[in-house]
């Protein structure tokens, strides 16, 4: 299961390098990682929907989309429609199609796993509706509503922003979009594995989201060191927080400054930023963690041409974080995933990584303790996937936290006046992109409302019933 | 085994099921084919006087498809066989001989002249075939010229023919009716009263498959023009054993014997008609769907059917479930059905709630004690069956017939067992009077 400490093989330490693969490898492991079903695929997939009453798959939506509707109306071949319930509730519908863990989600309410074990797979449903509209969008499917000479300052273009923006856009506000980043997106663009987004579909996403108009973008424009908090509401109506969780949370042991040490969310951002031909990556790799980002960085790791990949977790399997099926996805790549053990120290030599020592934990009266024994995994890299965490000073001190993250109210108000906030800066969530998007779409609708001017329309139905 | 010999007529053949005139039995290369297959008869396609009739060179059929593509309904335009008289009758004879057991049906259509109908039968008869079928049913094409449905919907028509039929052969006559009628017990009388041995219905019912919303025409058409088509399918099966059900219980028709047609595809459907009174039946859809192998599926279905329920033989049940076939005015009015959820399998999808509120008597409810639970309000329900018509998991919705001594909660009455119809009812100003 992993390689104790041994001499027999220094010379292969630190083989951390780029292009161990071929061209045709690199594209068929960072290409979709599911492809998108084809017409008669969604068709006869659509039909097997039971368009049940009070859908529980729509319940267990973070966003509430009609999956029913969509799903009869990818039946009635009608796509446009379909992306038209889809977008209504979810302006990020394609991301999420593609992202969501469908299986903890709507299709685990799906009431076909009753007798089939089998749900509708409606997260593939989604994708082919949303592809497929913005593939031949045709006429818009938003109309922006009158202006209303509102301002709004949304901070980080996240799904939260994004979602944000668009809902506030389409209610006639003027949105300054800014984020620290060159590219819209903030994990959709840096956070997720490349084969997930295949094709950049995340861009092509936003550029529709932007296409309703009334959104002006600020990139490489940071909180708290272009721009201030208080700077903007001084300048605008309102302001939305969608800055996600910029710090990492360090191992809490020694960590030295070496080549081969370095955080999960850098090498999946390197990756989606770049050619995977020249992302270096070790002979053996060890993650540390045992979240969606911990896997997204080990399968990565794998399909770069990793011999041995480990994932290594400080509790049992049913604490990890990634779902059963993320887990599988892991296993079926060959990465090993290694339960109970907490690092130790990181072992180096001459400047190279040599590797990672583990103690062996144990939970004991509910509280994780060492068992004595300690082991040692080779590793040519390490990456630290052991969470993320909101970063207090870009917005300065004024806003209370809960639980180290911005505390709201349900529709995301923070404890400031005119300052809203959603994603994963806001507490209480479970960090998923579609609860971020949520978050965005109302708080979009509270502040419309805020501003006094939401009681007259209905912006929350689609265009051709509203 | 169970035995699905039939002798219908006197004609024999080794199971019931004949492939219906039909372009499937067009041909020779086609009828071997059938024959070599396992069917046990054909009813070769209608043949008419020479010159042959032409046909289109453009789409002759056209489907109604479920989202999957499976064949729910299909029509067709394509006229009788288009080939000379005399290689027709020549293929028969050859055919007819290297397969001796099985039934030979020739089916005729020509002019409503007797001279015609004369004619035709002399050379049938020669041709050593089994009998004749006088298609009075085909609606697109023949029925313009004043035959196929164009005869089957005028009753004196159906007699004159018929009799001209039975006077001219000795071959048995089965008179092939056309659903494209009001009633169609008056051509199966008109029929009977001809002479004929027997009826077959249903031929295939008007209609345009579609409109094609691009090019804003119907669909299909040659050439940019189309025209009404026959249709068949699984989709006729109901409205046929609803017509084979009213020959076998009238009166005037009773006992007359039927070869059942209209959208049978699996031995079920089979078996329905033959309980409907059918001593064969005819397959054609099927057939045009799954190629001839299909026949063994429905004789191994059939047998299966017959050895489970102890039927030796199709005589065993054929017109069983003819008395149950009434009037609306005989059923039992005192009688009380109610839906019954089996929780152990339902799966909540509350299709039957939203159903019930919806569209008809708010007796389900949707949740209990706060949480998602379906489950059948007895005081509401009227046993009307849609919530087992529309549940997805077959036998979760079932009815329940109230016994003798329990209350009907939506009327507060104490069901007694007793048999009570429409013609005695308080409510019908028409009523007989109670003995």
């Amino acid at each position: 299961m992993f390689a104790r400490f041994s001499r027999e093989a220094p010379v292969d330490l630190a083989d951390l390098k780029s292009g161990r693969l071929g061209p045709d490898d690199y594209a068929r492991n960072f290409g979709d990682a599911h492809p998108p079903l084809n017409r008669s695929q969604a068709l006869i997939e659509a039909e097997r929907c039971y368009y049940c009453f009070d859908a529980p798959c729509q319940t267990a939506c973070p966003t509430g989309i009609d999956i029913p509707s969509f799903i009869q109306r990818v039946a009635q071949d009608n796509v446009r429609g379909a992306a038209e319930a889809i977008l209504t509730a979810n302006p990020l519908g394609g991301m999420c199609a593609r992202v969501c863990p469908t299986e903890v989600l709507c299709e685990q309410a799906c009431v076909r796993n009753s007798h089939e074990s089998k749900p509708v797979e409606i997260g593939l449903l989604q994708r082919y509706a949303v592809e497929g509209h913005l593939a031949n969008p045709g006429k818009p499917l938003f109309q922006r509503g009158m202006p209303t000479g509102k301002r709004v300052a949304v901070v980080g273009a996240g799904p939260a922003g994004l979602a944000a923006a668009h809902g506030l856009a389409w209610r006639g506000h003027d949105v300054v979009l800014f984020d620290a980043a060159a590219k819209l997106g903030g994990l959709n663009e840096y956070g997720l594995a490349t084969y997930k987004v295949a094709g950049g579909f995340a861009q092509k996403e936003i550029d529709w989201l932007l296409s309703i108009g009334g959104i002006t973008l600020r990139l490489n424009c940071r909180l708290g060191r272009d721009i201030t908090l208080d700077g903007l509401l001084a300048e605008y109506d309102a302001v939305f927080l969608g800055l996600g969780l910029q710090g990492v949370n360090a191992l809490g042991i020694a960590e030295p400054q070496l080549p081969g040490l370095r955080d999960a969310v850098d090498f999946i951002a390197e990756l989606r930023q770049s050619a995977p031909e020249i992302v270096p990556v070790g002979r053996r790799v060890v993650v540390i963690g045992g979240g969606m980002t911990a896997v997204d960085a080990a399968v990565q790791s794998k399909l770069l041409g990793a011999e041995a990949v480990t994932m290594v977790y400080r509790r049992g399997m049913d604490g990890l974080s990634a779902s059963t099926h993320e887990q599988h996805w892991a296993q079926t790549h060959g990465v090993t995933i290694r339960c109970w053990a907490r690092p130790l120290a990181v072992e180096a030599d001459g400047g190279a990584l040599r590797g990672m020592r583990f103690a062996a934990t144990r939970l004991e009266g509910g509280r994780l303790v060492d068992t004595g024994e300690q082991f040692f995994l080779e590793a040519d890299l390490v990456l630290r996937a052991i969470g993320q965490t909101y970063e207090t000073e870009p917005a300065g001190s004024a806003l209370d936290l809960q639980s180290g993250r911005i505390k709201t109210d349900a529709d995301g108000q923070t404890s400031r006046a005119r300052v809203w906030a959603g994603g994963d800066c806001r507490a209480g969530g479970r960090d998923l992109t579609v609860e971020a998007v949520e978050h965005g779409k109302r708080a979009a609708i509270a502040i419309d409302r805020a501003l006094g001017l939401g009681s007259a329309r209905h912006f929350d139905q689609e265009a051709t019933h509203g | 085994m169970a035995d699905l010999s039939t002798d219908f007529l006197g004609i024999k053949s080794p199971n019931p099921f004949w492939l219906a005139s039909a372009p499937p039995t067009d041909k020779e290369v086609n009828v071997r084919r059938a024959f070599e297959a396992g069917w046990g008869g054909v009813v070769w396609k209608t043949l008419g006087e020479d010159p042959p009739v032409v046909n289109v060179n453009g789409p002759r059929y056209a489907t109604l498809w479920s989202q999957d593509r499976r064949v729910i309904g299909f029509n067709n335009i394509e006229l009788i066989s288009d080939r000379p008289l005399q290689v027709n009758l020549d293929e028969i004879r050859r055919v007819k001989r290297d397969f001796p057991d099985r039934a030979m049906i020739v089916s005729l259509m020509v002019p409503v002249n007797e001279q015609s109908w004369k004619s035709i039968l002399a050379r049938v008869a020669d041709t050593g075939a089994d009998g004749v079928e006088l298609n009075f049913g085909c609606p697109h094409g023949m029925s313009e010229r004043g035959m196929g449905s164009a005869v089957g919907q005028v009753p004196e028509y159906i007699q004159q023919v018929t009799e001209w039929c039975k006077l001219h052969t000795r071959l048995p006559v089965i008179v092939k009716l056309t659903p494209n009628i009001t009633d169609v017990r008056f051509p199966a009388r008109a029929a009977k009263a001809g002479g004929a041995d027997a009826v077959s219905l249903i031929n295939t019912i008007n209609s345009v498959m579609g409109v094609d919303l691009d090019r804003m025409t119907m669909s299909p058409v040659t050439d940019g023009l189309g025209s009404h088509g026959g249709y068949c399918g699984p989709a006729v099966k109901p409205i046929a054993l609803n017509m084979v059900a009213e020959i076998a219980r009238d009166a005037a028709t009773a006992g007359l014997p039927i070869s059942g047609i209209g959208g049978i595809t699996t031995w079920r459907d089979a078996a329905e008609f033959i309980a409907m009174g059918c001593g064969t039946v005819q397959v054609c859809t099927a057939a045009m769907v799954y190629g001839f192998k299909i026949v063994q599926d429905l004789c191994s279905g059939l047998s299966s059917f017959m050895d489970e329920k102890g039927y030796a033989n199709l005589k065993a049940f054929e017109g069983k479930a003819v008395p149950t076939v009434r009037n609306w005015n005989q059923l039992n009015l005192n009688h009380v059905d109610k839906a019954v959820i089996d929780q152990g399998t339902c799966i909540q999808c509350g299709r039957c709630h939203v159903v019930c509120e919806d569209t008809s008597h708010q007796a389900i409810w949707a949740t209990k004690d706060g949480k998602r639970h379906f489950h059948v309000n007895e005081a509401e329900c009227v046993g009307c069956n849609l919530c087992v018509s529309i549940c997805p998991v077959p036998g979760t919705i079932t009815m329940r017939a109230l016994q003798p001594g329990e209350t009907d909660l939506r009327t507060g009455r104490v069901i007694d067992g007793s048999y009570a119809n429409w013609t005695t009812h308080p409510n019908n100003p028409m009523r007989q009077s109670c003995a």
